[in-house]
């Protein structure tokens, strides 16, 4: 059986890149999937962890992120399909009419 | 198989709240466009509704659906400052919305539905509710953020909030799944028996889970480091929206703060403390220092918006019982006065929006006395100057955080209280004392919004000046449950 520690590792690997996706990359839509990536890590996580336990409310869990993560997908693409047509963008470079 | 006991009576705010957003989008759908204003009066009708679902519940001590769900005095009192804060924003908007153009029905119905994820959140017991709570809550603020469909401003704001709010979400699902590693339990009530730690390195789990679960929060807080997105997108977001966006989800983060933080992790609270402790400096003084050179006023808001959650900090910083009760009292003080301000605002900008700053209120004193005297009440309130609500709220939070020797912290509050003197006042002082060529423009309030006006303005004075009559010091964190 493989360890815990190595699922646990692939893990935060993956969250580790979804979270220099979000922080370099400059189209909407890369930053979002990046998003998702980080979110498909915890899930990861999860499912290690009930495995580990003998708990299967670490699976029913995942599903409740798969339900949210639809949601937010639904908004979010709306959200950046909205802004696409005021801007004719998707580079987060262009979204700066506000500065402090 | 066994299915869990439902207590219907328990939850049912929260229908009422659920059905009645889902009313509203019926309504919307089939309503032609100049007859939705009916929503708005749905709307608060059904909030005042739920108010008193709440208020039959009172003193209830349960917890139902398996106890992942929590219906206590706390989670009451939470309720109904949710609730208080929302029938405000309602009567905010019924005018606003009109002025704006943005009829569209779905506005009540997402504002009710944020409503709904607020209010499971402070029921939460276990957290995947909070999870599932936090996720209502913020995908239909996301929405309202960009409710301008045709203002890039409003474009912006909500894209902003929407890449940050998911980028949070992330740490809060790892973090979770890390404490669920750690203790082998989602549930709250169940999380402080170290006897749970069964695997090897669970600790390690439990700070990891912890910290990130942290991370999460202080984003939905708009705590520092986390508080870049809150100046651009209150100021992108329509206001009445800015207004909800500033009160709600930040006294949500505080209710679940409280439950993981104080009452999960209670026996940690060693460790905890200083990062707390330093999270909440580091807010407060962001929040003010930054405060002081801006322009626009919602912005300013926004900044002050981040220093209010460096002082409700104090409280997880302190970590006892007594702060976190007066952290929920500050929460009832700052939802009346920073919305009681955020009215004053909405009637200023009128019909042109896009100019918020502050040189637009010169000469409201003296052309429209009430609004200034209102806006000058809810000003020295945020400053947290007696005889408004806005010092006892900070009274009796630096009372509790003293008595448990926190007295560095407070002395650090207070100076950040006197920095943060300057900047309100700038405003009053534009406001009277200013001598304009031009009469300032009439402005017109209808009245749900001199209502909602005359309502901010009495909370602020009765809460300050009689605390302890209306407000509930001796909350307990969990109900105990069956």
């Amino acid at each position: 059986m493989v360890p815990l520690e190595y699922y646990l590792t692939l893990s935060a690997v993956i969250f580790a890149i979804g979270v220099l996706g979000v922080l370099t990359s400059r189209n909407l839509i890369v930053i979002f999937m990046s998003i998702e990536i980080m979110l498909n890590a915890g899930n990861l996580a999860l499912i290690a962890f009930s495995r580990a336990l003998g708990d299967v409310s670490g699976h029913a869990f995942v599903f409740i992120v798969f339900a949210v993560a639809a949601a937010e997908a639904a908004v979010g693409l709306a959200i950046i399909l909205a802004v696409f047509r005021n801007r004719e963008s998707v580079n987060a470079d262009d979204f700066n009419i506000m500065r402090w | 198989m066994e299915f869990p006991q439902i207590d219907y009576v328990a939850i049912l705010p929260e229908i009422i709240i659920c059905g009645l957003a889902l009313l509203i989008m019926l309504f919307a759908a089939f309503l032609p466009r100049d007859r939705r204003w009916i929503t708005g009066h749905i709307a608060w009708f059904g909030i005042i509704v739920a108010s008193f679902a709440v208020w039959m519940n009172w003193g209830t001590d349960t917890r139902t659906f398996a106890g992942m769900y929590s219906i206590d005095l706390f989670s009451s009192v939470l309720k109904l400052i949710f609730l208080l804060g929302s029938l405000l924003v309602v009567f905010m908007s019924e005018n606003y919305i009109r002025l704006h153009k943005l009829e569209a029905g779905e506005y009540y119905a997402l504002i009710i539905f944020s409503l709904f994820g607020m209010m499971m959140m402070a029921s939460a017991a276990d957290l995947v509710v909070f999870f599932v709570g936090l996720e209502i809550m913020s995908v239909a603020l996301y929405v309202l953020a960009g409710f301008r469909r045709s203002d890039p401003k409003s474009n912006e704001s909500s894209l902003k909030y929407f890449l940050l709010g998911a980028f949070a979400t992330g740490f809060i699902v790892l973090g979770i799944a890390f404490v669920f590693g750690a203790v082998g339990t989602t549930s709250i009530a169940q999380m402080f028996d170290p006897q749970q730690y069964t695997l090897a390195n669970s600790f390690f789990y439990l700070m990891v889970g912890g910290g990130l679960l942290l991370i999460g929060l202080a984003f939905k807080l708009a705590s520092f480091p986390f508080h870049m997105w809150v100046p651009d997108v209150y100021e992108g977001a329509p206001t009445a929206v800015t207004a909800f966006m500033s009160s709600g989800p930040k006294a949500a983060a505080i209710a679940v703060l409280a439950r993981v933080f104080v009452v999960a992790f209670g026996q940690h609270i060693t460790q905890l403390s200083p990062m707390f402790w330093s999270l909440s400096v580091l807010t407060m003084f962001t929040g003010n220092l930054i405060a002081i050179s801006q322009t626009n006023i919602k912005r300013m808001l926004a900044y002050s918006s981040i220093a209010h959650a460096g002082y409700m900090l104090i409280a997880f910083a302190t970590g006892t019982a007594e702060a976190v009760n007066s952290v929920v009292f500050y929460l009832l003080t700052y939802t009346v006065m920073n919305l009681g301000a955020f009215m004053v605002l909405l009637v200023v900008e009128g019909k042109e929006d896009g100019d918020n700053e502050i040189t637009s209120f010169t000469g409201l004193g003296r052309r429209h006395p009430f609004l200034g005297a209102a806006m000058t009440l809810f000003l020295i309130s945020l400053a947290g100057i007696p005889p408004t609500a806005g010092f006892a709220g900070k009274f009796f939070l630096f009372k509790a955080a003293v008595a448990k020797g926190q007295i560095p912290l407070v002395v650090i509050a207070v100076i950040n209280s006197l920095i943060s003197v300057y900047y309100y006042l700038r405003v009053v002082v534009v406001m009277f004392m200013i001598d304009t060529q031009t009469e300032f423009r009439p402005v017109s309030y209808p009245a749900f919004l001199y209502v909602a006006l005359v309502v901010a303005v009495l909370g602020t004075i009765v809460l300050g000046v009689f605390p302890t009559s209306f407000f509930p010091f001796d909350i307990p964190l969990l109900a105990s449950g069956r």
